[in-house]
This record gives structure tokens, C-alpha cells and sequence, in this order.
């Protein structure tokens, strides 16, 4: 091989930070040089010094911090263990620390996650420490400029206008947009912040990410969670990704896959576009954006017709399989090709390579879950691994990447708006199970929710307490929607972005009005973001500074439902704050910051985070995050060497045969010292040590067809067939209540074992090999969700009007989560031929969400310094546009973006692709100017969501991201 | 005598890119120099490889071979160092090395150590330079020396898929060889073929 220095063409606008090393075009288009000098200080020396006395946001402290983060030889060293804070993979980070100075960064080889090893983002964490960019005081706009304030000011003038909005529109008309970004504590006390100000208009990212999945994968067998882990898929004899790119999203995920694949496993890759993940797959399969569901389909039907399915496991654990075959037998290679463009030769290989290569495993991440029937998607990739069998056992799975570093820990905290902690839902039982972990009367918390009702369910008035908040992807909605059109008392009228990118949320120009129309909006976040400067609007908006993780401590979740704690690696740079601080500044000055820390120690206003651990260790039986204490995770930190990397156990030391991180559920309490569950649903393993079954969670039977697993049972267990799931009475019936000591009887009275909190029903129900949660049998058909059999359907703005005859969306919504609902109104409308190109979305490995934090690390934005468009030659051609070039891309909804073109056969001809790292612009328009003097990110850019369209998932309002229209023409 | 090296397995190489930015903390590098890079080639096209290219510390290194003021050097490790008092910036290094390992980084790069009149700047295989070992004034001119500290190139320690390998040639070459075997001739990578056609 050959190594060329000015690589394939149409690859320019990627390697631009890089070719500029030679000399030439060093600061590329997007950073101007003269602002990058003046505002930058770049890294040490000279123009650090520069910094320190010239404009900007650094006073001589800061300056002093940032100049000088060198290390120094006569200095003593420390090193503080921490985890990446950008992606779910969950490395392990090894900060050297001097002085209180970040000086270095050491690949943890400890960490059985990641081997030492980092991607781009984790290579670069250091930066985050110092954080030039960062925000650094407390700030409002006053006459259309930003002015510091103090904390003490900006807590009493914003609390004072929510009690004023409390009083005229009741507590809904505020909205608590939390975070991935926070750790599980401080998730923890963000829902709960939230209830107990009296509201469900309470939200995160992922509601944006995996939404999809939680609902369609929990309600096909019992939790929304990847099954198996990244080190497992070492296991693994096939991989099938669909809709995931992880060389990009997941970079250090990779060495787990391609470690597979040498170990002989078949990789097939099934995307849009040829990611770099495709470069190293066996197979490629290209489908259209949205076809999903037509892929699945195709390859089961190969399955089907011939007889590849495992047909003792469907009749042991799957409920439904026969419905599932009567839409497959639609899905003839020829409708596959007519739907999706994969043809039939191609579809046979992955079925044949999925057939005869198991276990196989299967990872989806956003490509599958951001569409309109985002939860058909998942519930089909679900259903292709229960048909092949591939579920429960080492190396199958399905593994779903998350995508934020703890977004898997607040999704089981549940920043949600339509759930408690522990996916306990909103009914009375949870707030009353709830308000007894609180130790706060049921009723003072009723009290404090609007008590009116303005939703029905099945006749009977229903208040806002017990129904879904409006979800992130709609707020927008709750503040420009008709108030009477809204199932609350008045319109969203103060926003609170508490960690939250705004650009990667689609619908751009409306968000802009939406955040213009808004009484107040509060930023809490690192860096100013793109919410800072969107609006034009002179005053209401104030940016608080919240510090990294890397600045204060506790556990988080990776993707494999592992803990691992942080250690605080440096203080709060500036007057930055650790998120519980500020959630226990704010709940003191609106009134119930006692009840929020009731049972948590609090000193100089930090709740003290062992004890939000401690306390949510007892609540959180459904998902067993009860085991799972302060004491024992940092134990496993601290001997993390002795675990194997392939099945995460323990082989010897003071945590022998458990599994890394008590990946959850880690049943009963601390003291019983459950292992952890390293592999969801997994017979072949007893209960106490990890094993599983399918919860049963649907009922025991539908129609008189059983529902709880028949012959299967997880390996020691007593009752060798399905069992429903425990509660006092079945202990009772069973005879095993007084294996209860007398302690644990008085709370375990009357309850169940999502309910006991003596954790004694788990204890005994484990003892007799047993799963709390019952043992059924998974169900492929959701018969609550308004496709039970997932079909397919057309997105609302189709390439293909053709096909909306056959595969219609849904009809108009009069009230979901809160909000009117638009389907076939939209799609009524043919698009396609004003629009001719398919726009979807994705990432680039260098930066990670809306990018405000990656775009403001020089060392990743040198990296990729411009916003662009993807574009097939073919289609470049036919409008006329070169490579490289300014193009503007414009919606069907008449929101447009100006950004460069790649010309590259790396997406198919009629579709074009943008990242959605990039902000700070906004319709062709530079935002610089806008940001608070030396905040702004390295890199500005245009945000793809401002061009991105309406549709919303029918069971989560997930948003639709990955396929919709546009046209491209030359700016 | 261990002779140090390179190698970027291209079946694992990703272009995560976390070779380049492993290097830019280690050594604080300015903005607008890369001691590291990582090439795609075929980009977007089927058999895409990427590998990341820094110095290859030559054993018989032609940047040594042509500088007029002589002032590379090969240290017992067997890496190929050089020293900014004695290099007058002049590029003809550039032109003998067939990787574009050295840099020349101007006034905008911020005129930091490295940056400093002009002179040439490259990988050092994280074995700083001419100045005593770990010293504030070694730091300031060639970054950490992760060598003295009996440490490997942070860009090969912390590679995403251990695609970038660094160390004595003879155990790189084992590491390297066993992975081979192990894929037992099975390049069965979409767009093999392609790649090595005839």
C-alpha cells in the first residue's frame, strides 16, 4: 500500500485541520484568524500570556489556571481514577494531578472496559480541566449584552420569577430539561427535584436517543437495556449493526468487535451510508434510510423459509412468533428490494451468515431509533434474535450502544416525563412507594402538582401528577402550541436547559421563536451553548456554570449497565458549580430544599453524594440498583485489574466471582452481596450468580395462551417452569414466607418485590433459585402499542410517495404527552419532487453531541473544522455543485442551512448526510458575535437540526432524525 | 539493544483519531502542528484503510542523512531525535522524508516552544530531546519523555483498538505476527479484494 498525502477526492473538507500541518490554510474557513488570536490564547507561552491581559471572560485567576497546566519536574504527582465523560462505553481515565493542576492523562490498562485505551474525545479529556472556553461566572443578558452576576443573585432573581410563573400557571409552566451528562446521583435528585417542585415537565436526552428502544425492548422481554456487554461480544460468532456506526460513535467499542472478528465472527454492517465501521465488515448491506423494518423482515424470511428459526427456544420463551411470521411472509425478496434496495442475493447472505454462525449478536443505536416507528424498529430487531435463539446466552444479545457516558443511568433514573425512578411509571403506587423512600407524606406531595385535571383516561379525569410531562423532543411545542390545544393549566413558560444541546433537536427556526417567546430561560451548563446565542431576545436569559465531572464525584452507568465511580480529579474551575449543588441552591430558595435532602447530609450547600446513593439503593428495586452501594463500587474501582476482560468476573482478590461494576439488576441489598448480571436472560447461570430469565411482566395469559415460560427455567431454580412474578402472597402460597426474618416481614407485608423495601421477597424468592421478577416468556407482539406486530411505514416527508399507498403512517394524534400530534397531515403532502434528496444525520468520532464541549477542546477542533453535507457525485452533479463548495440545504418546512459539500460515494446516490455536532450558526448567519466575550467554541458551525423536519415516535416522541427531505443548491 | 518502532495494524485502524490527540496532551502541541496523523486512503470507498503515520525513527533516517547543520541524532533505543538549538528551520529534512514527518510550525501556531523561530518539530517517539532527562527545559522544546519515565509513545498506549503498536521492533514484530496467524488468512474485509487486486 501506498500512502498518498492528499488522499481520495471528496475527502477534503475531513482532513482539513490535519493537511493544514504542512503550513498551508492553517486556520481553515471556519475559525477566523485574527478572532482566533484574539480570543483564543491557544495553549501555553506567549499567548496564554496574551490572554490573561486581554479581553475575555478570564480573570487573572483563571488565566494563572490556564496558562500554566504544563507538568513540572520538582512537583509531586497524584493520579485520581475517573471515567470518560463522553461516550457509554465507560473508559477508564487516569488523571495526573499536580498542585491541583490537571497535568496529565495515563492509559488506565486496569480498566477491564477499555484497556488503556481511548478514542479522540477520551484522549483529550484533560482539556475539559482547563477549559478556556469555559463558562466561568454567572451571567444574564441585560439589554441585549451578557453582565456577570453573582450566584447567590442569580438563584434569588430566577426563583423568584418561577414562583411568580408557579402562581399565575401553576408548576407545569416550567420545564426541567436534566441531563446525561449528570451522574447517576445527581439524576437521582434531578427527578426528584422535579416532583417535588410538582411537576412531570421533566426530561433528557434520552428521549432524543434510545427512547425507542427502552419502550419497544422492556416491553418485549421485561428491561430496556443492552443485554450482554461490549467485552462479551469477544463471544460472539456473528455481529449484525444496524443504524450503528461505532468506529465513530464507539470508538474504543471496536477493539471488543474486531476482536471478535479475529476470534473468526462475521461482521455485517447495515447502514445508509458506508461508515467507517462498514470498512471492516465481512458484509455491507446499503438500505434506504427508514426501511428498517423491511430489512428485518427480508432477512426472516430467508429464516423462515428455511427453518433456520430455533424453534425449542420460540416454543419455551417467545410469545407471538407466529404473528410476527404472517407479516414476514409479505416481505418476498421483491417487496425487500422495492422498499429498502437490498437485494435478494445480498439479504440471503445475512440471514445465511446470521443462520449459521451463533451466537450472533445484534447493536442498533440511533440510526434505528430516531424515526416515526422507532419502537417498530427496535421490537423487530428483537424479534430476528428471539427467532434465531440468540438471546440469554454469552455472545448474542442484543447490544444496544447508548450513546451519553451516563445516559443509561438517568434513563434508570428516570429524567423522564413519564416516569419515576426504576421505570416505576406514575401511578399512586409509585409515588406512594416513592414518597415512602422520600420519608415525605404522600399527600405533601400531592399537594405540591396542579390538582385540576385535563386529560381523561378510560372516562375518569386524570391530573397532571399521573400523566406524562411534555418529552424533550416537543417542548418547543408546550411554549408556541394554542394553550387550550395542551393537557396542562397554562403554556411552558420558563425553560430550564440543564446540560442539554438545543441543536440536537430538530426544527430549528420554531425552537428559535419558542426560546423568544419564553418569559425566562436558564441555561445550567459548562459552556454557554448554542441556546445562548439562538434567540434574539435583550434580557430573560441568564447562563449558569456548572462544572465537569472530572470536578466533583459519584457513580455512572455505562452502556453495559455497569457502575464505576469517579473520583473528583480538580475543583470547580472559576465559580463553577457540581450539578447537586446548584439543584440544592435552587430547591432551598423555592422551598422544599430540606424535603429534597431529608435524608442526605448536606454542608456549604453540597448534598453529600454517598448518601443520594444510599438513598436510591432503596427504592430501586425493579431494576436492582439496590446492591449496588457507595462502598462496594469503589471497591471494585480500586481492584478493577482482577477482572477478566471477557466475562467480567472476578477471578480471585477481595471481589472473587463478581462482575465488574454490579452491572444491574444487582438484586436485594448490599449486605446480600449479589454478583451482579452480566448477561440478561441467561438460563444456563443461577439467579445468585447473574443469571436470568424473561421477566414476566405482561400478565401470565392472553387470550388463553399461556405467557410464562414453559420448560425454561434460570439454572438451580425450584420451580422448574414459568412462575409469575413474587409478592407477599406468592410467598405465602409457596410456603417460603417465613424464610423472611421478622424485620423484613413487617415491610414486606402486603407487597411486592418492586415494592418490599426490606429487599426480603428478593432475598428469599433468589434463595430458592428463583427470579423476583417471574419467568415468562419474552412477547414479540406489544399488544398495547399501536402497531402490536411492528410493520413497516413510510416517514412523513417520504422519497418515496410511491410506496404510501401500501405503508401508510399513522393518523393525527388529538393529545400525546400532552400535545397534539401530527402524522398523516403531514404525509398527505408529496414532497419528493421538490425535495429529491433523502437527508440523515449521524456523528463524527471527534466530536460527541451538540458539541458545545468538543468544539471549545482545540485539540479536537483542529480536527474538524467545518460543518458539511455528504453528497453522491452523481447527485453533485446534476445540480451542478463541486466539491468543497457552499451549498445551502433547504427542508420541506423552509428552514435552511448553509454548509460545505463532500462529494463522496460514501452515501448512495439520492441521499445526503450531516453531522449534528455543529452550532453557533443559524441560517447562513454567524453567531460569534452573540456568545459572551471569549466563551465561544473553536469551532462554529451550522446545526443540521435547524433544517431537520417534523415526526414523532407513536409511543415515546422520539424524533425523527435519520430520513427526511431536502433540496441542495448552490450558495 | 532494543531498536524502537512503529507499526499501525491497518485491519484495526479506525481513524478515531485518538493516536493525535493522545499526543497533542502529552506534549501540549499547538494548534496547526501534528507530530501524528492519520491517513485514510480510499476514503468513503470500498477497502478504505486508515493508518496513523507519525516518524518512523529510520535506522538509517535520510532527515539525518541531509541536515546540513547535522543535528539529528539516533539514540541506544535506536529513535531518531533532534536538537532546536542546533536546527536552523531550513525544510530540507521535509523533503527526504517520505512520511512528511517534520513540521514547521509558523507564528500562528502561538509562538510556543515549539513554534519558536521557525524551527522543526516531529515526533520524538515520546523520548524528548538533547536537554537532561525530565527537566522543565526538555518539556518546553520536545514535550514529556515518557522513555526516561520506563513508559511507551502515549499515542500507541492509549489507541482505541491497539491498531497503533510502539516499542522494541522485535516484540512489535511478535505482537504482530501472532495477530496474523490468528486471522489465518482470513482477510475476508469487505472490499479485500479491491484492495489487492492482481
Amino acid at each position: 500500500m501506498k500512502l498518498k498525502r492528499k488522499i481520495a477526492p471528496g475527502s477534503g473538507a475531513r482532513v482539513s485541520g490535519l493537511e493544514t500541518g504542512a503550513g498551508t490554510n492553517l486556520f481553515g474557513n471556519t475559525v477566523n484568524r485574527r478572532t482566533f488570536l484574539r480570543n483564543s490564547g491557544i495553549t501555553a507561552g506567549g499567548a496564554a500570556i496574551a490572554v490573561a491581559g486581554g479581553p475575555g471572560l478570564l480573570s487573572k485567576v483563571h488565566a494563572a489556571e490556564s496558562a500554566d497546566n504544563r507538568p513540572k519536574a520538582d512537583l509531586d504527582t497524584v493520579k485520581v481514577r475517573s471515567v470518560c465523560t463522553h461516550c457509554s462505553v465507560g473508559c477508564g481515565v487516569i488523571a495526573e494531578v499536580q498542585n491541583g493542576v490537571w497535568t496529565g492523562q495515563e492509559p488506565d490498562y486496569d480498566s477491564p472496559i477499555n484497556l488503556g485505551s481511548h478514542c479522540a474525545k477520551g484522549a483529550s479529556v484533560r482539556e475539559h480541566g482547563h477549559g478556556e472556553r469555559r463558562l466561568k461566572n454567572p451571567m444574564k443578558k441585560v439589554n441585549g449584552k451578557w453582565e456577570e452576576m453573582s450566584w447567590d443573585d442569580a438563584v434569588a432573581e430566577i426563583g423568584d420569577k418561577m414562583l411568580d410563573i408557579r402562581n399565575e400557571s401553576g408548576p407545569d409552566s416550567v420545564y426541567w430539561l436534566g441531563s446525561a451528562k449528570f451522574n447517576n446521583e445527581q439524576s437521582y435528585l434531578f427527578r426528584k427535584f422535579a416532583a417535588l417542585w410538582g411537576t412531570n415537565n421533566v426530561d433528557h436526552q434520552a428521549r432524543i436517543c434510545h427512547s425507542t428502544t427502552v419502550a419497544g425492548v422492556a416491553n418485549t422481554w421485561g428491561y430496556g437495556a443492552m443485554t450482554n456487554s461490549y467485552n462479551d461480544m469477544h463471544n460472539s460468532k456473528a455481529m449484525f449493526f444496524i443504524g450503528s456506526n461505532a468506529a465513530e460513535a464507539h470508538p474504543v467499542a471496536m477493539q471488543h468487535i474486531l476482536r471478535a472478528k479475529e476470534n473468526g465472527s462475521k461482521l455485517i454492517v447495515v447502514d445508509p451510508r458506508f461508515t467507517r465501521t462498514a470498512a471492516h465488515a465481512d458484509q455491507f448491506v446499503q438500505m434506504r434510510p427508514g426501511s428498517d423494518v423491511g430489512v428485518i423482515w427480508g432477512l426472516l424470511w430467508h429464516v423462515f423459509e428455511n427453518g433456520w428459526e430455533d424453534e425449542e427456544f420460540i416454543q419455551q420463551r417467545v410469545y407471538g412468533m407466529d404473528q410476527i411470521k404472517e407479516e414476514v411472509a409479505k416481505w418476498n425478496p421483491e417487496e425487500v428490494e422495492r422498499v429498502t434496495g437490498v437485494p435478494e442475493a445480498t439479504m440471503k447472505l445475512a440471514a445465511q451468515t446470521m443462520a449459521e454462525n451463533r451466537p450472533g449478536t445484534i447493536v442498533w443505536c440511533m440510526g434505528g431509533t430516531q424515526h416515526t416507528i422507532g419502537n417498530n424498529n427496535t421490537r423487530a430487531y428483537c424479534a430476528m434474535q428471539l427467532a434465531l435463539g440468540n438471546m440469554g446466552v454469552q455472545g448474542g444479545g442484543a447490544n444496544i450502544f447508548r450513546g451519553h457516558d451516563n445516559v443509561q443511568g438517568a434513563t434508570d433514573m428516570c429524567i423522564l416525563s413519564h416516569s419515576l425512578p426504576g421505570y416505576f411509571g406514575l401511578s399512586a403506587g409509585a409515588w406512594k412507594h416513592w414518597s415512602a423512600v422520600w420519608d415525605l407524606e404522600f399527600d405533601w406531595v400531592k399537594n405540591r402538582f396542579d390538582p385540576e385535571a385535563y386529560e381523561e383516561v378510560k372516562g375518569k379525569p386524570v391530573s397532571p401528577m399521573h400523566r406524562a410531562g411534555m418529552p424533550v423532543s416537543r417542548w418547543i411545542d408546550g411554549v408556541l402550541e394554542e394553550k387550550d390545544n395542551i393537557a396542562q393549566k397554562d403554556n411552558v413558560r420558563a425553560m430550564v436547559l440543564w446540560g442539554h444541546a438545543p441543536n440536537s433537536q430538530t426544527r430549528g427556526p420554531e425552537m428559535k421563536e419558542a426560546m423568544e417567546k419564553l418569559d425566562i430561560m436558564v441555561v445550567i451548563d459548562p459552556y454557554p451553548t448554542h441556546s445562548a446565542v439562538l434567540p434574539d431576545r435583550p434580557d430573560g436569559v441568564y447562563l449558569l456554570p456548572a462544572c465537569t465531572q472530572f470536578e466533583t464525584y459519584g457513580s455512572v452507568t455505562a452502556s453495559n449497565r455497569s457502575l464505576q465511580w469517579r473520583d473528583k480529579v480538580i475543583e470547580p474551575l472559576g465559580k463553577s458549580l457540581p450539578d447537586h449543588t446548584i439543584m440544592y441552591k435552587f430547591a432551598s430558595k423555592l422551598g422544599f430544599g430540606d424535603e429534597l435532602t431529608k435524608n442526605i447530609a448536606v454542608e456549604n450547600d453540597e448534598p453529600l453524594i454517598e448518601d443520594i446513593t444510599r438513598e436510591f439503593n432503596k427504592g430501586m428495586w425493579t431494576i436492582g440498583y439496590t446492591g449496588q452501594s457507595p462502598e462496594r463500587i469503589k471497591e471494585h474501582m480500586a481492584n478493577r485489574h482482577t477482572f477478566n476482560t471477557t466475562t467480567l468476573k472476578a477471578e480471585g482478590g477481595p471481589v472473587d466471582g463478581e462482575y465488574y461494576g454490579l452491572p444491574w439488576p444487582c438484586w436485594g441489598t448490599p449486605e446480600m452481596k449479589h454478583p451482579g448480571t452480566p448477561v440478561l436472560y441467561d438460563t444456563s447461570k443461577s439467579v445468585a450468580e447473574g443469571g436470568l430469565n424473561f421477566r414476566a411482566r405482561f400478565g401470565v395469559e392472553r387470550e388463553g395462551v399461556n405467557l410464562l415460560a414453559e420448560g425454561s427455567f434460570s439454572a438451580g431454580a425450584e420451580i422448574e417452569d414459568g412462575y409469575p412474578e413474587f409478592s407477599a402472597d406468592i410467598l405465602k402460597n409457596l410456603g417460603w414466607w417465613d424464610d423472611l426474618t421478622d424485620d423484613e416481614k413487617l415491610l414486606a407485608e402486603g407487597k411486592n418485590w418492586k415494592t418490599d423495601r426490606s429487599g426480603g421477597i428478593q432475598r428469599v424468592a433468589i434463595a430458592h433459585g428463583c427470579a423476583p421478577f417471574g419467568n415468562a416468556k419474552a412477547r414479540a407482539v406489544v399488544w398495547t402499542f399501536p402497531d402490536p406486530v411492528p410493520i413497516h411505514r413510510e416517514p412523513l416527508y417520504t422519497s418515496r410517495y410511491d410506496l404510501v399507498a401500501d405503508y401508510p403512517t399513522y393518523e393525527d394524534r388529538k393529545s400525546h404527552y400532552r400535545l397534539p400530534t401530527r402524522y398523516g397531515s403531514i404525509q398527505a403532502t408529496d414532497y419528493s419532487g421538490d425535495f429529491p434528496l433523502i437527508h440523515t444525520s449521524g456523528r463524527l468520532v471527534e466530536y460527541e453531541g451538540g458539541g458545545d464541549e468538543s468544539r471549545s477542546n482545540p485539540w479536537l477542533a483542529e480536527l474538524q473544522q467545518d460543518m458539511f453535507v455528504e453528497i453522491n457525485p452523481a447527485d453533485a452533479n446534476d445540480v451542478g455543485i463541486k466539491d468543497e463548495q457552499m451549498v445551502w440545504l433547504e427542508s420541506p418546512e423552509g428552514s435552511k442551512i448553509k454548509v460545505k459539500t463532500m462529494v463522496t460515494n460514501r452515501v448512495a446516490k439520492g441521499v445526503v448526510f450531516t453531522p449534528f455536532h455543529f452550532g453557533g450558526h443559524f441560517q447562513g448567519e454567524d453567531l460569534h458575535d452573540k456568545y459572551p466575550s471569549g466563551a465561544a467554541p473553536y469551532v462554529l458551525g451550522e446545526a443540521t437540526n435547524t433544517a431537520m423536519t417534523y415526526g414523532y415516535d407513536s409511543v415515546t416522541q422520539m424524533q425523527e432524525t435519520k430520513c427526511s427531505l431536502c433540496k441542495i443548491t448552490a450558495a | 539493544m532494543a531498536r524502537m518502532k512503529f507499526l499501525c495494524d491497518a485491519e484495526r485502524c479506525i481513524e478515531c483519531n485518538g493516536c493525535v490527540t493522545a499526543c497533542k496532551n502529552e506534549h501540549d502541541i499547538p494548534w496547526g502542528v501534528n507530530r501524528r496523523r492519520v491517513i485514510t486512503m480510499g476514503d468513503g470507498e470500498p477497502g478504505e484503510k486508515s493508518v496513523s503515520v507519525a516518524c518512523m525513527h529510520c535506522t538509517d533516517a535520510p532527515c539525518q542523512a541531509v541536515c546540513p547543520v547535522d543535528c539529528f541524532y539516533t539514540t541506544d533505543d535506536g529513535i531518531v531525535l533532534h536538537d532546536k538549538n542546533l536546527c536552523i528551520g531550513c525544510g530540507y529534512c521535509f523533503y527526504a522524508c517520505p512520511f512528511g514527518a517534520p513540521q514547521y510550525p509558523g507564528k500562528e501556531a502561538g509562538g510556543s516552544a515549539f513554534g519558536a523561530r521557525g524551527k522543526m518539530d516531529k515526533c520524538t517517539f515520546c523520548a524528548g530531546g538533547p536537554e537532561d532527562d525530565l527537566t522543565d527545559a526538555e518539556y518546553e522544546k520536545y514535550g514529556r519523555n515518557r522513555i526516561a519515565e520506563g513508559a511507551l509513545p502515549l499515542c500507541a498506549e492509549m489507541c482505541s483498538t491497539k491498531a497503533l503498536i510502539a516499542g522494541d521492533g522485535d516484540m512489535v514484530a511478535d505482537i504482530y505476527r501472532e495477530r496474523v496467524l490468528k486471522r489465518g488468512g482470513r482477510p475476508q474485509n469487505w472490499g479485500w479484494d479491491t484492495a489487492y487486486k492482481g
